[in-house]
């Protein structure tokens, strides 16, 4: 038995090596002195600093904020009606509507990213800041959907009603009854969809311009002309503050868990 | 106060009906019990008057106006939930004064109110408490004093104390008569616990599948009970068949017996029933076997036999402490006391 034992915390480290061993080694060398990846290491900031003067990184990354920020109103706004009125009401078609709602997340991004560019041309909108919006609002969609509707779940009916039959008109039960229990569905569906945007790639590169596009694109041009040690650094920041958002959000969702 | 009237009321799930052609009066002020087993359309029937169900046909009438076409926000009406709904993230104050807050109640006023109710249901101190840290009797005042801070014209109670345990339950009951009482609201009170029901009703009415089928003061309906499910669902009943011959009510043994002429069931309540070691000189005797006796506090009550046919007594203990514990016994009963009932519909 105790063989299995060892076994069991081999595979558990292993599985977190491979995880975050590349990602310890790239946070490191951004940290590294040497631009060719050499060791010994000697620790130096100067890739940051450079980072700090790269006027077209720093611009790709404010427009990735802005794009992600926008992304996350739109969709955590929409995705929580949806799933209020999916949860409330029946009607005919609601299955098949529901059904609909997730593909998007099965469906590959290359995909997702070439049919929406297609479309998007072909009905004159093209490329540019305002469809890369429309393509990451409906890629973060389906997540402030499914976690806002897992919340929902444990919300009792009884309490809506309980303000209807003391007055309280459609908005004011939402507003002062609905919303107050589903926050923190919402608060972790919106930090779903903030990083769904500012992490995305395939969609944003299909439908951003060139020259005027997002950081990750902008990373990615940037290795194929040449890696500097400046590309860990900004990766490095990417990765700390994806990673945040993504426990701030485990911390909200619990999943129908605690009340 | 509020006269509240429903009118042949249907409301059909599917092939199913809920509500079928009910028609009843709520009289202004009074509680009204309604009882019925689950599945009889007693909670469908309190929340078509509250408008959460809207019925396929008939009318819902307030002091005479039909409300069908108001929606429950502006039913006026007042509701205490099974589960309480009390809002989890508002402190108990809040939660009594939400529904003076809808209805623009100026702050100081609503705070007056809110206070005075408070101490209605004796929870004076307890206004900055939140629900989760109420005993679940302690939350069901609150569910009752957010009910009647507003007046409504009419106070829903759907099973308020069925999460109670059993002397909370009846503590509550004193509470809620009491309250009741002193506001004075028409209520409707749906339960399946029947003496609940006795207790605290002025008058019930019993439902079953989707039919009014017996309505009136409790103690009327309880020693008239009309038919056999009645008999039996109020309370207990013993039931014989009696069957009309040459203008004599006759029961399965032959025994004439007085009761107005026609075939049918009798219903005695077992503690109508006499139990004794010698037969009794006049009226109905029954030879039976006496299979148990039990004993549960002041009441006893024995389980006896005849003609195949399984009986109960109940009565102080004291009185069949003298029987043997099991073997042939008498029995009888006031003639008063036996009351003729329809037999169930057979299964068509």
């Amino acid at each position: 038995m105790r063989g299995w034992h060892l076994a069991g915390w081999l595979y558990v480290g292993l599985t977190l090596f491979f995880l975050y061993a590349p990602i310890a080694v790239m946070a490191m060398m951004s940290l590294n002195a040497s631009e060719f990846y050499q060791l010994p290491f000697h620790f130096s900031t100067e890739w940051y600093r450079r980072l700090w003067h790269n006027d077209a990184i720093l611009a790709a990354a404010a427009r990735s904020v802005v794009i992600a920020v926008v992304v996350t109103l739109i969709a955590t706004v929409m995705g929580t009606a949806a799933a209020i009125a999916l949860w409330r009401h029946d009607f005919p078609g609601k299955v098949l509507l529901q059904a609909l709602l997730f593909p998007p997340i099965a469906i590959p991004w290359l995909i997702t990213g070439t049919a929406m560019l297609i479309f998007f041309f072909a009905i004159g909108i093209g490329r540019g800041t305002p469809a890369v919006i429309l393509g990451h609002v409906a890629l973060a969609l389906p997540y402030v959907i499914v976690v806002v509707t897992a919340r929902l779940v444990t919300f009792d009916r009884a309490l809506e009603e309980a303000a209807r039959s003391l007055g309280a008109g459609g908005w004011l039960v939402t507003r002062a009854v609905t919303i107050p229990w589903i926050l923190p569905g919402i608060i972790a569906g919106a930090l779903f969809a903030f990083a769904v945007s500012f992490d995305q790639f395939v969609v944003s590169y299909f439908l951003s311009e060139p020259g005027d596009t997002t950081l990750p694109v902008l990373i990615y041009s940037a290795i194929r002309k040449g890696f500097t040690p400046e590309i860990n650094a900004i990766s490095t920041l990417i990765i700390g503050l994806s990673m945040a958002i993504m426990l701030v959000a485990a911390r909200f969702a619990r999943f129908g868990g605690e009340r | 106060m509020t006269e509240v009237r429903i009118e042949r009321l249907v409301k059909a799930y599917g092939p199913l009906r809920a509500l079928d052609e009910v028609t009843l009066t709520f009289p202004a002020g009074q509680f009204f019990g309604l009882l019925g087993p689950s599945g009889s359309g007693k909670t469908t029937l309190l929340r078509a008057i509250a408008g959460f169900v809207r019925p396929d046909s008939g009318r819902v009438l307030f002091d005479g106006e039909p409300v069908e076409a108001i929606a429950v926000e502006k039913r006026d009406i007042g509701m205490v939930f099974q589960s309480y709904a009390l809002f989890p993230n508002m402190t108990v104050a809040q939660n009594v004064g939400f529904g003076l807050q809808v209805r623009k109640v100026a702050a100081a006023e609503r705070g007056r109110r809110v206070a005075q109710v408070l101490d209605l249901v004796q929870l004076g101190p307890l206004g900055a408490r939140k629900p989760h840290e109420l005993s679940g009797g302690q939350r069901q005042r609150v569910a009752m004093a957010r009910a009647i801070v507003t007046r409504p014209r009419v106070l829903l109670l759907d099973e308020p104390l069925s999460a109670l345990d059993k002397s909370l339950r009846v503590e509550m009951q004193i509470e809620l008569k009491r309250i009741q009482r002193e506001v004075g609201i028409t209520t409707v009170f749906v339960t399946h616990d029947q003496e609940e029901a006795l207790t605290l009703s002025d008058q019930i009415g019993i439902l079953k599948a989707g039919r009014l089928i017996r309505h009136g003061p409790p103690v009327q309906v309880y020693d008239a009970p009309g038919d056999a499910f009645t008999a039996r669902f109020l309370g207990e009943a013993n039931l014989f068949e009696v069957t009309g011959q040459d203008g004599q009510l006759r029961l399965a043994d032959g025994q004439g017996i007085a009761g107005p002429p026609g075939p049918g069931l009798i219903a005695v309540r077992p503690e109508h029933m006499l139990v004794s070691q010698e037969p009794s000189g006049s009226g109905v005797c029954l030879q039976a076997l006496l299979v148990q006796r039990t004993f549960a506090g002041a009441m006893g009550t024995c389980v006896l036999l005849w003609r195949g046919q399984t009986l109960k007594a109940v009565g102080r203990y004291q009185e069949f402490q003298a029987l043997p514990a099991q073997g042939t016994v008498y029995l009888t009963w006031p003639a008063q006391f036996a009351c003729p009932v329809t037999p169930d519909p057979g299964p068509a």
